[in-house]
């Protein structure tokens, strides 16, 4: 029974109590600049994600392999293989979605989030445990990522995945899509979740 | 001339930090205090000044002539991780209470994604020798001024009153906001 209990831990304490954005702080930059509207957030938070898992994988699976000197330029070139997967498949089959992502497709090698999951995890527990885990951390950012763009893109243009969804009077609030407006809703977001979790306590 | 625009573009109008969400990590780790964030900024700004130079000399006298871009992630990367290891042990042997002081953030400075994102977009934009480099000092710059500034008001604010779930981080993000939204008073400049 304890055992069952770990498994399920490991998969869900990523989705809240240790959400990558929220909790831990990691990931922010992504997390800032892409989320305009909602279709770029799904992109990062997939990309990330893919990323993630296959990178938790390889490692745990050479964890004892790699000598604990160099343990972070391999975690680190392992990231760049996949991140470089990742990109070449969006610029080939979505190019729309790699040319507004830019740069920071090929910057998700730098994700704080992911490096610090195979440190923190992936070099220390088995495959099994690791692709739970990292599965969770990246369902946790990608919900992040969506709700974040979402409250920006309704906002900021109007609409949800392009789609007008505001009544047609309403006038967008311009600095919701400019850089301030990324740093207002994280702000009060993460505000927001800490308000929920001493809710939950008492 | 031309040269002047891309450093003060990089360095104010298109601030890394505060308009292009590079380097947020260290901006909310290492903002405590303004010492410590004055001489991160120094540490980041030489990483920075020397990787857009090499990385320069590395896409455009091996990867381009043998075809080999695919492989830019993986080599700037490499470069960036030796470089900041260089960096830390030449501040141990320097000045060994600056390197207790910078502590985990120093070797974080490999993945502070300002310094990736600087090779990546000067390899973007075409940029010649020269402008790398200027780019790199005036990327290192904005990043030292936003850490400085936000390490300044972080010291008063430890006076003020801040509701109990925003203390910590959500306050900084809105703070950055601000700044943020006061740096975009400089559009015009350029």
């Amino acid at each position: 029974m304890a055992k069952k209990v770990t498994i399920k831990e490991d998969f869900l304490k990523g989705i809240w109590k240790e959400n990558p954005i929220l909790i831990a702080l990691l990931g922010l930059c992504p997390t800032l600049a892409v989320t305009i509207s909602v279709e770029n957030g799904l992109a990062m938070g997939l990309a990330a994600s893919f990323v993630l898992i296959c990178s938790s994988t390889i490692i745990s699976l050479l964890r004892n392999l790699i000598p604990k000197q160099v343990r972070i330029a391999s975690f680190i070139v392992v990231i760049a293989t996949f991140v470089t997967i990742a990109d070449r498949y969006l610029a080939a089959f979505y190019p729309d979605i790699s040319r507004n992502l830019g740069p920071f497709i090929p910057l998700i090698i730098v994700n704080c989030m992911i490096l610090g999951r195979q440190e923190a995890f992936a070099s220390k527990n088995g495959v099994g445990r690791s692709i739970l885990d990292a599965l969770g951390m990246g369902i946790g950012f990608t919900l992040v990522l969506i709700i974040l763009s979402a409250i920006r893109e309704l906002l900021g243009s109007g609409t949800i995945l392009g789609i007008q969804v505001m009544w047609p009077s309403f006038t967008p609030w311009m600095v919701m899509i400019l850089p301030p407006g990324a740093f207002l809703t994280l702000g009060l977001m993460i505000g927001a979740s800490n308000w929920i979790n001493d809710r939950r306590a008492k | 001339m031309e040269l002047l625009v891309i450093f003060i573009s990089a360095a104010i109008v298109n601030n890394f930090v505060l308009s292009q969400f590079l380097g947020i990590c260290p901006f909310v780790g290492v903002s405590k205090r303004v010492d410590s964030a004055v001489s991160m900024g120094m540490a980041v700004t030489f990483v920075m000044t020397i990787t857009a130079v090499v990385t320069w000399l590395i896409y455009h006298l091996l990867l381009v002539p043998y075809n080999l871009e695919i492989l830019q992630y993986v080599s700037f990367i490499l470069v960036i991780a030796s470089l900041v290891q260089l960096v830390e042990m030449f501040i141990r042997k320097v000045s060994k209470p600056l390197y207790d002081a910078l502590g985990i953030f120093l070797p974080l400075i490999t993945t502070n994604c300002a310094i990736l994102g600087l090779a990546l977009i000067a390899v973007l934009r075409e940029y010649s020798f020269m402008e790398s480099l200027i780019y790199g000092i005036g990327a290192g710059a904005g990043f030292t001024l936003a850490l400085v500034i936000m390490a300044g008001i972080r010291e008063e604010l430890e006076l003020a009153d801040v509701p109990r779930h925003f203390q910590g981080a959500g306050i900084t993000m809105i703070i950055a906001g601000s700044l943020a939204l006061a740096f975009m008073g400089f559009a015009g400049l350029i």
